[in-house]
């Protein structure tokens, strides 16, 4: 028997299809998170903690009421950047303790060096987050406006900034022969100006 | 001769949609591919605040979240206006925070144990003391890398 069976009616197909696209269409979130990377103190306690010079500490605290004290000085954030960047960069040092990349004031009453300075961020337990991100935020952001200024003045030919040559680092796609020769481009800038960012536990007292 | 007479019936053939399916599978498959599923449902308000000096976060495998914030409107007549903690699908309390970090990082591959990220996606309103208290927390069992996840954009937007 050569009797045809019936085509089957495809014209709803696409239908189907766009059904289906249209709920993967609205459950899709491309999401790429981004942040600001932290690394915690460890819990043991320092048996002998060293003694560091009062000059050579940069306090930041953010009150209850979110107002900002620098050094013991009301501040905007806007300022925050500034100050930090100048306390970074000052290099007061004399000797061994000389910075001979800094390009500060070399004030003698601020700190030493890049490597012994070190920003105290401190907060109330009514601080807002925000807030609290914001400043962090602000001195993250000094410490990559110096890296940037080495990074460019050292290596002019990589024509790109700190912050760019670190997020090619970390980039996948990177082949790793850029890779390596970034790294220790890198890691010289990190240590003319390492991160020294410390969180104090907020005041329990109020 | 009529046998090799064009027909005329003077309309346009119609558009042939045969390949319509095949073009709107491929577009599904893609978006099938490309789709990442939300795991947890938030139960917290989270409108994270604004930063430009951010980092890239690790792979998603690597990565243990912690969201805080206060509670969404339709669960704030049980659970209260005050900022919570959410792990997984609930609502925790502080001292909960160590063990699910534990149990989270006992289901990463072992490869990957050491190289756990922590996540905080918080809110802008939160105060810092619930945030302290997590990273005391996080600070007990060793969890030490952590990371604020920000929205990207000026600070001047957190008011």
């Amino acid at each position: 028997m050569a009797r045809k069976s019936p085509e089957v009616n495809a014209g709803s197909m696409a239908d189907i299809a766009f059904l289906l696209l249209i709920f993967f269409l609205v459950t899709t979130t491309i999401e790429t998170d981004s942040g600001i990377n932290r690394k915690l103190p460890p819990m043991e306690d320092v048996v002998d903690p060293p003694i560091i010079k009062q000059k050579n500490i940069f306090t930041v605290v953010v009150n209850k009421n979110n107002m900002i004290l620098v050094e013991e000085k009301v501040m905007a954030i806007s300022e925050i950047r500034k100050a930090a960047v100048k306390f970074l960069d000052n290099g007061g040092g004399v000797g061994k303790e000389a910075c001979d990349y800094c390009k500060g004031e070399k004030d003698r009453s601020s700190s030493d060096n890049p490597d012994k300075a070190i920003i105290s961020l401190k907060n109330d337990r009514e601080t807002d987050y925000k807030v609290y991100i914001s400043v962090q935020n602000e001195l993250v952001a000094a410490y990559n406006d110096l890296r940037d200024r080495e990074f460019l003045s050292l290596y002019p030919n990589e024509r790109m900034s700190f912050v760019e040559a670190d997020k090619k680092y970390t980039d996948p796609r990177t082949s790793e022969r850029v890779k390596a020769s970034l790294k220790p481009k890198l890691s010289l800038v990190k240590d003319m100006y390492p991160q020294k960012l410390s969180e104090a536990e907020p005041n329990k007292n109020n | 001769m009529s046998k090799f007479k064009k027909k005329k019936n003077g309309e346009q053939p119609a558009i042939n949609t045969a390949s319509l399916p095949d073009i709107v599978f491929m577009l599904l498959f893609f978006f099938m591919v490309a789709t990442v599923m939300r795991d947890n449902t938030l139960m917290v308000d989270n409108k994270l605040p604004a930063a430009d000096q951010v980092q890239k976060l690790d792979k998603k495998d690597r990565v243990i979240y912690i969201y805080a914030g206060k509670p969404s409107a339709r669960y704030e007549s049980k659970y209260g206006d005050q900022a919570r903690i959410q792990l997984n699908d609930k609502f925790s309390v502080v001292s909960d925070v160590g063990a699910y970090v534990l149990a989270e990082r006992a289901t990463k591959r072992e490869e990957l144990q050491n190289v756990l990220t922590t996540a905080l996606k918080v809110d802008g309103e939160t105060n810092m003391g619930l945030i302290s208290d997590i990273k005391q927390e996080l600070r007990k069992v060793n969890a030490l890398k952590i990371n604020y996840t920000t929205r990207i954009g000026d600070y001047t937007q957190n008011r």
